[in-house]
């Protein structure tokens, strides 16, 4: 059943790019170019870690509260940590009309350090994360092996996308935040409250980024040091954007691809097929690869709706003439 | 009749001291007339707007302008660029506000501080540079920002925007993207926009500026019917026959004053000119008389389109000399910057020829097959200051120095040559008397004047042999744009063949030996400096696609026959016009000796004189009067204006 292991685990780890994509789509829909991903995954990732740590105490078999509570909170706990971020992001990009792309890579490093802190202090209480990773699969996961590899958040992360693909399509709302994305002035013109917009979606998307953070950590590798590797899912993430020409519901399938890319060096050998670590590491890059290939594709095509939004990363201010 | 011109607003600062007291009148007559009508109506005017004034820094825009928009008309707003006409409207439409004055709608003071404010006073301004999302369809642009409270649903919005546009007769599909639009399509989209938001009262500016004349009688049929049903209808232009096909009224702004406000149907475009373009100010400008012109650059033919795929240069011709300078004059978007542009090789005409006289070897050169850079290396330099100023020419972040070096960076071996460029920057400094703290620092920094005179100051240093400066006084205080004025001078002096775009007829009337009028994209008359008339050339700048083309034959003798003082028109379509134009292109020809060539004072005020003698009729334009014969060239044009009407 190696084929299958191989698909469930590539759609498993693909939800991880999928939320981290689908928050950045949100975002980059408001015109904000967010190259701070990487460390807003962190940062929920350790967020939601600590929550977890709060309630489940090292050495208690079973915790004061019920399961689906805990990992509700944790969720929670999660959602404001990115979204924390996400409104230090807005505050120096909308606010103070900083650089997009140094604020960016400077919540990266600033939010991947913040998230090594926050682990290494949890290292010493000795959260129990295989106990935490059950948590979040069905109670009646042990069915079939499916579900045992596809917790609660893996339909979280593709609902949400879903979701987010009818709002920016089918509502006002989304009409709006696509209207600030492609062009501010013409929104402010409109009416529409611009900086409102890009804080709302900044703020939320980065929430939902840091779930792909959680989820990384606690659902798919369910082990401590993972922390040390969402900085690269992160990346993968922000590439991931570009595969889906922006459009959340061909993220869903992009994430899956990535998914699937990212882990296949791993499986090889499984297959029958002999490489060394080298090669393994060499193959995970394979999402970059197609990435570039998309970009290459859409740019010879030049069709204007498969283009990122007209004015990512351009700070807006009302020109006073 | 008053200190009206000290209220002036002009982005090229004239030297106020120097405009007489008392010669641009108010033109309150006929407001008076129609207030005594105010008193009878009973219903009130869907818009009032009392006493408004604004300032821009320095620059007033408008001082206690008074405009009346009655229900159910068109009401033209007329005047030159930078009359004050777009920033009069934009605080009726809620991007600026007013300093001073009060605003009616429908006998109601309101308060309009934002595009918000006015659509809730049912005002809705289309503006001249749209406002669109690209990648959105018509009718999602349309939608966009409405709160009307109803569900948002595509289809539904889709078949309103049908029912808006079948009851005006536009063409368009709701589903459409705009980016496959053409522009007037967008324009319909932008005028939809409007009217789904429930506007009665509708500001156009300069609609037609980007519009073929089809597209505009079709905009047009539509605004006729949107005045059938009762909305309010004000159209900004500088189009005199527009204003005599679709308006009932003109209102006619002049550097930021209301001047005057007449009925359409007893205006002339000769008439509505002189109200325009007002009197002539005497600058003190040296003008030199040019002496050892030779040809320098000779333009034939020239065509090109737009972007867009509109006519920006068409046929243009014309030839200019070294030692003299040639003013370029037209309303904004005319074709000014693709002519400079083609010239510096920098834009590429669909036809034409432009033949250089290189002054080293005085072998003829055709620039059209030369790059940038070679027909740099030829002597020829272009500085455009663009409406931002910094545009295009200068990096802002960089200093004096630097930019100094981007003309030198070829020269040097692996490391560039900072020295020579220094000094230059050093005596840019000195001599054009830049204020700046040092030469490092970035020339975004620095005023308004002091970028304008590095940027000119590094084209002139290159010691060029064909300069072209466009608007190079733009935004500048008094003084500065005079040191300009005499570094074009000096430069004609020393032989260079100067071009000069300019916006102020006065400034153009005042420094150039010969002005060249082009009218979209068309030359439509090359007139002497010393003897043409602020009327004449702003006749030239505006006059109709009809009178275009039949002044071949009879506008221009017209103006030749009717008055000996008046600026000779030049055709150049026509067949002895090549030789008349070479023969006035010369002052040193025989014919122009004979034509005594007076101070520049002199010969400004000539015309000056000729209309003061019949004042009253040529600026208040009472309804009925006969248009004066002694005025310069003023011969009734009616039969032209008709026809364009037809």
């Amino acid at each position: 059943m190696t084929v299958l292991d191989f698909l469930l685990s590539a759609l498993a780890i693909g939800v991880t790019f999928l939320y981290g994509s689908t928050g950045e789509i949100i975002t980059e829909k408001a015109g904000h170019l967010n190259l701070g991903i990487p460390g807003i995954m962190g940062i929920g990732a350790a967020c939601g870690c600590a929550a977890l740590n709060v309630m489940i105490p090292a050495g208690t078999s079973s915790p004061a509260l019920p399961p689906w509570l805990i990992v509700i909170i944790a969720l929670l706990a999660t959602v404001a940590g990115g979204g924390l971020m996400g409104l230090l992001y807005s505050f120096l990009a909308v606010t103070l009309r900083s650089n997009q792309n140094v604020t960016g890579l400077a919540m990266t490093i600033f939010g991947t350090g913040l998230t090594k802190f926050i682990f290494t202090g949890l290292e010493s209480k000795g959260v129990s994360y295989i106990k935490a990773k059950t948590y979040f699969r069905f109670p009646f996961a042990s069915s079939t092996t499916a579900l045992q590899y596809c917790g609660v958040m893996v339909f979280l992360g593709i609902a949400i996308a879903i979701v987010s693909s009818i709002i920016l399509t089918r509502t006002r709302g989304g009409l709006h935040l696509r209207a600030v994305g492609e062009s501010p002035a013409t929104a402010d013109a409109a009416g529409i409250n611009v900086t409102r917009y890009k804080y709302l979606a900044t703020i939320i998307g980065s929430g939902i980024a840091g779930l792909g953070g959680l989820f990384y950590v606690i659902d798919y590798a369910g082990s401590q040091e993972a922390y040390l590797t969402v900085e690269a899912m992160g990346w993968l993430s922000v590439a991931l954007v570009i595969f889906s020409l922006w459009r959340p519901y061909i993220s869903i399938f992009g994430s899956f691809v990535f998914g699937a890319l990212f882990i296949l060096g791993a499986y090889l050998p499984s297959f029958g097929l002999k490489i060394d670590v080298a090669t393994s590491n060499l193959i995970k890059t394979l999402p970059y690869v197609v990435t570039i290939v998309v970009l290459i594709i859409t740019s010879i095509r030049n069709r204007r709706e498969n283009q990122p939004p007209a004015s990512l990363g351009v700070s807006y201010f009302r020109e006073d003439r | 009749m008053e200190k009206a011109a000290m209220h002036t607003n002009q982005p090229q600062d004239l030297p106020r001291e120097d405009i007489p007291q008392g010669d641009i009148p108010q033109g309150d007559l006929p407001r008076e007339d129609f207030s005594q009508e105010e008193l009878l109506q009973e219903e009130p005017l869907a818009l009032e707007l009392r006493g408004i004034t604004k300032t821009f820094g320095t620059i007033r825009a408008n001082y206690k302008v008074d405009l009346d928009l009655r229900h159910g008309e068109i009401l033209a707003l007329l005047g030159e660029n930078g009359s004050g006409k777009t920033t009069l409207m934009n605080m009726v439409a809620g991007i600026y506000y007013p300093d001073e004055g009060q605003i009616f709608v429908d006998g109601k003071e309101v308060v309009i501080s934002s595009p918000k404010d006015a659509f809730k006073y049912k005002i809705g301004m289309i503006h001249q540079h749209f406002k669109l999302v690209d990648l959105f369809s018509a009718a999602e642009n349309i939608v966009l920002g409405v709160k009307d409270g109803a569900k948002y649903n595509i289809k539904e919005v889709n078949e309103r925007v049908r029912q808006i546009a079948e009851r005006y007769g536009f063409v368009i599909d709701p589903k459409e993207k705009i980016h496959e639009m053409s522009v007037s399509q967008k324009q319909t989209v932008e005028i939809l926009k409007v009217l789904y938001r429930g506007a009665d009262i509708l500001i156009l500016d300069e609609p037609t500026a980007v519009l073929t004349p089809q597209e505009t009688s079709k905009l047009f049929a539509v605004l006729r019917k949107m005045k059938e049903d009762g909305k309010s209808i004000i159209i900004i232009t500088h189009k005199l026959h527009e204003v005599l096909a679709i308006s009932d009224r003109v209102a006619v702004l002049r550097k930021g004053l209301h001047v005057a406000t007449v009925d359409t149907a007893s205006s002339t475009e000769s008439s509505l000119t002189e109200q325009m373009v007002g009197q002539k100010i005497t600058l003190n400008i040296d003008r030199s008389e040019p002496h050892n012109v030779v040809e320098r650059l000779t333009v034939k033919g020239l065509s090109g389109v737009n972007e867009e795929g509109l006519k920006v240069l068409d046929d243009v011709t014309f030839t200019a000399y070294g030692g003299e300078i040639l003013g370029i004059a037209g309303i904004a978007g005319s074709g000014q910057r693709e002519l400079l542009e083609a010239i510096a090789g920098i834009y590429n005409p669909s036809e034409g020829e432009i033949v250089y006289r290189d002054p080293r070897t005085g072998a003829a050169v055709n620039l059209r097959k030369k790059t940038p850079l070679q027909i740099r290396d030829l002597g020829v330099r272009l500085s455009f200051v663009p409406e931002d100023r910094l545009g295009m020419g200068l990096v802002g972040s960089m200093d004096i120095t630097d930019n100094v070096m981007l003309r030198s960076y070829r020269s040097g071996f692996v490391l560039l040559n900072r020295t020579d460029p220094k000094k230059l920057a050093e005596e840019i400094v000195r001599d054009l008397e830049v204020a700046t703290p040092n030469l490092n620092t970035p020339v975004r920094r620095l005023s308004g004047g002091n970028v304008q005179k590095v940027l000119v100051g590094r084209e002139i240093a290159s010691a060029p042999s064909l300069l072209m400066a466009a608007y190079p006084v733009r935004g500048l205080d008094i003084n500065s744009s005079y040191a300009i004025y005499n570094l074009l001078n000096e430069q004609k002096e020393r032989g260079v063949a100067v071009i000069f775009v300019g916006e102020d007829l006065d400034v153009l009337l005042a420094l150039c030996d010969r002005i060249l009028v082009i009218n979209s994209g068309r030359v439509t008359g090359i007139v002497d400096g010393r003897t043409a008339t602020k009327e004449g050339v702003g006749f030239l700048m505006t006059k109709s696609e009809m009178i275009r083309d039949a002044d071949a034959d009879a506008a221009a003798p017209r103006f030749e026959g009717s008055d000996p003082e008046a600026p000779r028109f030049e055709n150049p379509g026509s067949a002895d016009s090549a030789a008349a134009q070479a023969e006035q292109a010369n002052p040193a020809a025989p014919a122009e000796q004979a034509n005594p060539a007076a101070p520049a004072d002199n010969a400004s005020d000539a015309p000056l004189t000729a209309l003061s003698n019949a004042p009253s009729n040529v600026l208040s334009n009472a309804p009925g009067d006969p248009a004066p014969d002694s005025a310069t060239h003023t011969t009734p044009h009616n039969d032209f204006t008709e026809g364009g009407n037809a």
